[in-house]
């Protein structure tokens, strides 16, 4: 595909930056991950099984623990992050020039920012990460599904509310219809907290200090996610589309 | 003009990628990466396409730790 626009720059070339940033940032959290998070994994399957009930996860295991901490959890935590830069990608093709006059480094920073806050901190403040041993097996598919309605639901209200903002925007003035349209998304989003069902199915006895450790973590990966990967895809992003000072060299064949 | 932004610091606007180049890869890519994190948060956990416990197994911390609802 050679089609470029009228910039001058393809969405592929953007994209395949979007999903090199994705990698750096699947690095980066797969780190803390390591670092933060698995200590609470291993605390929180000790507990399970010295409960001795329900999921089990040590005898005929498909996947050693040690595989699934540490291939496993890079697997995981990569892929996912590639996936989120190639979605943050497209979302940044489409605002860049339309968002206002940000060059690509602000453009990134806000397009990643409100991805973060989106699809990140919205329903994680709803639905938080649970460690193993909590959540009842026979509800997986339900919390599941709350977990992707909350997403699609911050989603559509933040894209509302960027719509509400450009409506305003002539007559408040930029930054006046920004903080109005922040406000009303912070309203329908607490009215969406109250409406939907709240989970709750931490078993009793279940150490509440390891629960906090383990959603702390969880919050540090997805920051550490998004930084690099918004710090990344800014600088990449700006050399494609900003035009170096020196022309391009014709390539010299070494003979 | 167009050679005018080597050493300013106010970038000029930035001509917007029209809907019409950028459609074609929102939908194919956007789907390749919607059915990745199906594979990374979801698949053999709520609804399974493959069998076993393999992938589920495998992705086991990551998805504890990403967020998604787990066993």
């Amino acid at each position: 595909m050679t089609s470029t626009s009228p910039g001058g720059v393809s969405p592929r070339t953007l994209l395949v930056r979007g999903m090199l940033a994705g990698l750096l940032a699947g690095v980066a959290a797969f780190l803390v991950a390591y670092l933060l998070g698995e200590s609470k994994v291993d605390a929180a399957i000790a507990i399970e099984e010295a409960a001795a009930a329900g999921h089990d996860h040590g005898e005929e295991a498909p996947v050693s623990r040690a595989l699934q901490a540490t291939a496993g959890l890079g697997t995981g935590v990569v892929l996912y992050a590639v996936a989120l830069g190639g979605i943050a990608a497209l979302v940044f093709c489409f605002a860049l020039g339309r968002i206002g006059r940000f060059g690509p480094r602000a453009t990134a920073a806000l397009v990643t920012g409100g991805l973060y806050v989106t699809v990140t901190l919205v329903p994680f403040f709803k639905y938080p990460a649970n460690p193993p041993a909590v959540g009842d097996p026979e509800t997986a598919a339900r919390r599941t599904a709350l977990y992707l309605l909350m997403i699609a639901l911050s989603v559509l209200l933040a894209a509302g509310a960027l719509i509400l903002g450009r409506r305003l925007a002539p007559r408040l003035g930029n930054w006046n219809a920004s903080v109005v349209a922040g406000a009303a998304f912070a309203l329908v989003i607490g009215i969406s907290y109250a409406v939907l069902p709240g989970i709750d199915e931490v078993p009793a006895g279940f150490p509440a200090a390891l629960i906090w450790d383990f959603r702390l973590a969880s919050l540090a990966i997805q920051t550490a996610l998004w930084t690099t990967f918004g710090l990344a895809f800014g600088f990449l992003a700006e050399r494609a589309l900003v035009p170096t000072s020196t022309p391009k060299e014709a390539v010299q064949p070494t003979s | 003009m167009a050679h005018s932004a080597v050493s300013t610091t106010n970038s000029p606007a930035i001509a917007p990628i029209s809907l019409s180049a950028l459609a074609p890869w929102a939908v194919f890519v956007g789907i390749l990466m919607l059915v990745l994190l199906y594979f990374v948060g979801a698949e053999q956990g709520a609804t399974a396409v493959f069998e076993g416990e393999t992938i589920h197994e495998w992705l086991h911390d990551g998805r504890h730790l990403l967020g998604f609802p787990c066993h």
